[in-house]
């Protein structure tokens, strides 16, 4: 049951780390939004994969009748998904500012922090 | 599965749940928390007031100090606390697990934030204080505390994140041009690494279905090999992710490419705690869950320990900009820290070494911040952070310089301040295990630490003026304005807390070392902090 999705999930990390090591910024960011849903896949395949039976206990019973689905793992993706959709809004506007201020979204070209050709610390006492 | 049994019986809610109530004075374990959190809320509701954010942020930085100082007294007492959150017996609820070493991190980091709110009144102007300076730093503090007190591995991911993002809301206060460019590098890196955290996290629950730090441990311990592929998997995807947290080699490139570009307040908070958090999120995992993986790694650890004293300390040499130079001191002490986690077959040497990381990572959250409030208070004195612009401090203000002296001694470890002890401890932990090429290189790197640092003195304090000034002359500053400029209580208070710890810490040094053994102690031999999750089973 979970080869399929593992298969998937891999297919998703080579994806992400394809995009990630672009020099463009926008690539980047699609790889880093592609490395979110990768992760959050594997915490679900990790929690195992069952066919859709809710964890409900039926009525005049203390434990359920049969395997249940794991709802563990779904809210640990929901809480994974909500932060890691919060940050990719927040780093999506700040490569959007970043390319505005320094007019390049070429990273190897993004020098401002760290100057090309900065100067040696003073030589001789 | 057990026959099905009807809900006319009594329910025993004993089975799942602790029915105890809790002890007044184990409130303080979640007191942190919820002070950050509380007081992060409430400064931003305050955010347009700029006179009145600083006075409820101090407010509730101290309140955080003094509910961090009632925890560790409380952990020392009574030894390791334990809370779980709804009363759900452990594994299933998530635990507050408080320790020595995660109470006595957590203290160090409020007093360190305490500072840093006080120098922050004159450092940060009205804009950055309507922006969120305040509510960002008190929120930061739930995060980092968080992340030190708490007992579970999802959770410590939240706590990351929490603090994450609300460096990230420091870091661009302002909105400059090279500040969004650092804040590129730092914000891409960092949301890489702490995915990489959440796979590891992903596939321990996966391993053992629990997040549970205590129960992990017992798990792993109970394997028939501890260290087997699938685990050492594990370990190497924390390593890699914690390392990219605490900028060791090759995953630092995005600390000196970052830390310089904030206001200096920020900069001075995030070379104390950030990086950190990162190692005391290491040594929880590889030393208290995962001990059989970290021997076995021991010697990837060592590797990357040299890599990473002998970066910051080079990086620093080469270096005119005083805050990029501090940033590579940063990575040097990480390296060092990294040592200590890399030295040990047998729990006694262990202990010692585990203990001088602890005592180092204290050491290295003082005096860190206190070298970057310092640097700010070199650019109000001379108007620049650049080697090349600055010179004669030492006669415009003796007293600075002598605070400055003091610091630069306790970062390149030499006595008798804080930097010394824990680096004894670590060289001769690492001699007495065989890995004499580790000691060598924390030696190494505090000779070059050594080296950068009396650069700084020469040519900033010692000189008459800036460069071009002719030889044996002394000249005022430059920019005029800056001539003659008063450094303010706000300034001076902070920068004496930070400088006495680290003076304290140096000549009176008994009390850490017996603090950090305690804190080594219990990482090495869990049972205290297991049994403080699952009671005396």
């Amino acid at each position: 049951m979970e080869t399929v999705p593992a298969i998937l999930v891999g297919l998703f990390f080579a994806v992400s780390v394809y995009l990630m090591l672009s020099k463009q910024l926008v690539r980047m960011m699609l790889g880093i939004a592609i490395l979110g849903n990768a992760v959050n896949m594997s915490i679900f395949v990790n929690g195992r994969l069952t066919r859709e039976v809710p964890p409900v206990i039926p009525e005049g019973l203390l434990v359920p009748t049969e395997v249940t689905a794991n709802p563990l793992p779904q809210a640990l993706v929901l809480t994974a998904i909500v932060i890691s959709f919060s940050f990719f809004a927040f780093l999506l506007v700040l490569a959007f500012r970043a390319y505005q201020e320094v007019g390049t979204d070429d990273v190897n070209d993004m020098r401002v922090a760290e100057p090309e050709n900065d100067p040696l610390p003073p030589q001789g006492y | 599965m057990a026959g099905p049994t009807t809900t006319t019986a009594k329910v025993d809610y004993a089975a799942a749940m602790n029915l105890a109530p809790v002890a007044p004075g184990d409130w303080l374990v979640v007191a942190p928390v919820l002070i950050g959190l509380l007081g992060g809320a409430i400064c931003l509701m305050a955010r347009k007031n700029v006179s009145l954010q600083p006075k409820l942020a101090m407010f509730f930085l101290s309140l955080l100090v003094a509910a961090n100082v009632g925890l560790l007294a409380r952990v020392l007492d009574q030894g390791v606390i334990t809370m779980v959150m709804g009363g759900w017996l452990p594994p299933f609820g998530i635990a507050f697990t408080v320790d020595p070493l995660g109470a006595t991190l957590s203290l160090i980091a409020s007093v360190v934030a305490f500072c840093a709110g006080l120098f922050g009144i004159s450092t940060v102007d009205s804009t950055g204080r309507r922006y969120g300076f305040y509510p960002f730093l008190v929120l930061l503090m739930s995060g980092v505390c968080g992340a030190f007190l708490t007992g579970d591995l999802f959770n410590l991911y939240v706590w990351f994140e929490v603090l994450l993002i609300s460096s990230y809301g420091l870091l661009i206060l302002g909105n400059s041009r090279v500040q969004l460019d650092g804040a590129v590098k730092y914000g891409v890196l960092n949301l890489i690494g702490t995915n990489f955290f959440l796979i590891g996290t992903g596939m321990v629950y996966g391993v053992f279905g629990t997040l549970n730090m205590a129960d992990i441990a017992i798990k792993i311990s109970e394997l028939d090999a501890p260290a087997s592929g699938t685990l050492l998997t594990i370990a190497v995807l924390y390593f890699l992710a914690f390392a990219m947290k605490a900028a060791a080699f090759p995953v630092n490139f995005w600390l000196p490419a970052s830390y310089h570009t904030p206001n200096i307040v920020v900069s001075a908070v995030f070379a104390g705690l950030l990086t950190k958090v990162g190692v005391y999120a290491l040594l929880r995992i590889m030393v208290l869950i995962m001990p059989a993986s970290r021997e076995y790694l021991a010697d990837l650890i060592a590797l990357v320990a040299i890599a990473t004293l002998l970066t910051g300390a080079f990086g620093a040499l080469a270096q005119s900009e005083i805050r990029r130079l501090l940033g590579y001191l940063v990575i040097a002490g990480i390296g060092a820290m990294l040592a200590g986690l890399a030295i040990g077959t047998n729990p006694e040497v262990t202990t010692t070494a585990i203990s001088g990381t602890i005592f180092y990572a204290v050491h290295s959250i003082i005096v860190m911040t206190a070298l970057y409030m310092a640097a700010g208070v070199m650019n109000q004195l001379g108007g620049s952070y650049d080697l090349r612009g600055l010179g004669g401090l030492y006669q415009q203000n003796v007293a600075f310089a002598a605070l400055f002296l003091v610091l630069a001694f306790a970062v390149s470890g030499l006595p008798p301040f804080s930097g010394f002890w824990p680096k004894v401890i670590l060289v001769d932990a690492a001699f007495s295990d065989g890995r004499g090429w580790l000691g060598a290189a924390i030696l190494f790197s505090g000779f070059l630490t050594t080296i950068a640092m009396g650069r700084v003195w020469i040519y900033a304090f010692w000189r008459g003026g800036p460069e071009g000034t002719p030889d044996g002359q002394a000249v005022a500053p430059a920019d005029g304005q800056s001539a003659g400029t008063v450094i303010g209580a706000t300034v001076w208070v902070p920068l004496g807390i930070l400088t006495a710890m680290v003076v304290y810490f140096g000549l009176q040094p008994e009390w850490m070392i017996d603090l950090s053994a305690r804190g080594a102690a219990g990482l090495v031999d869990p049972l205290g902090y297991v049994r403080s999750v699952f009671g005396d089973q």
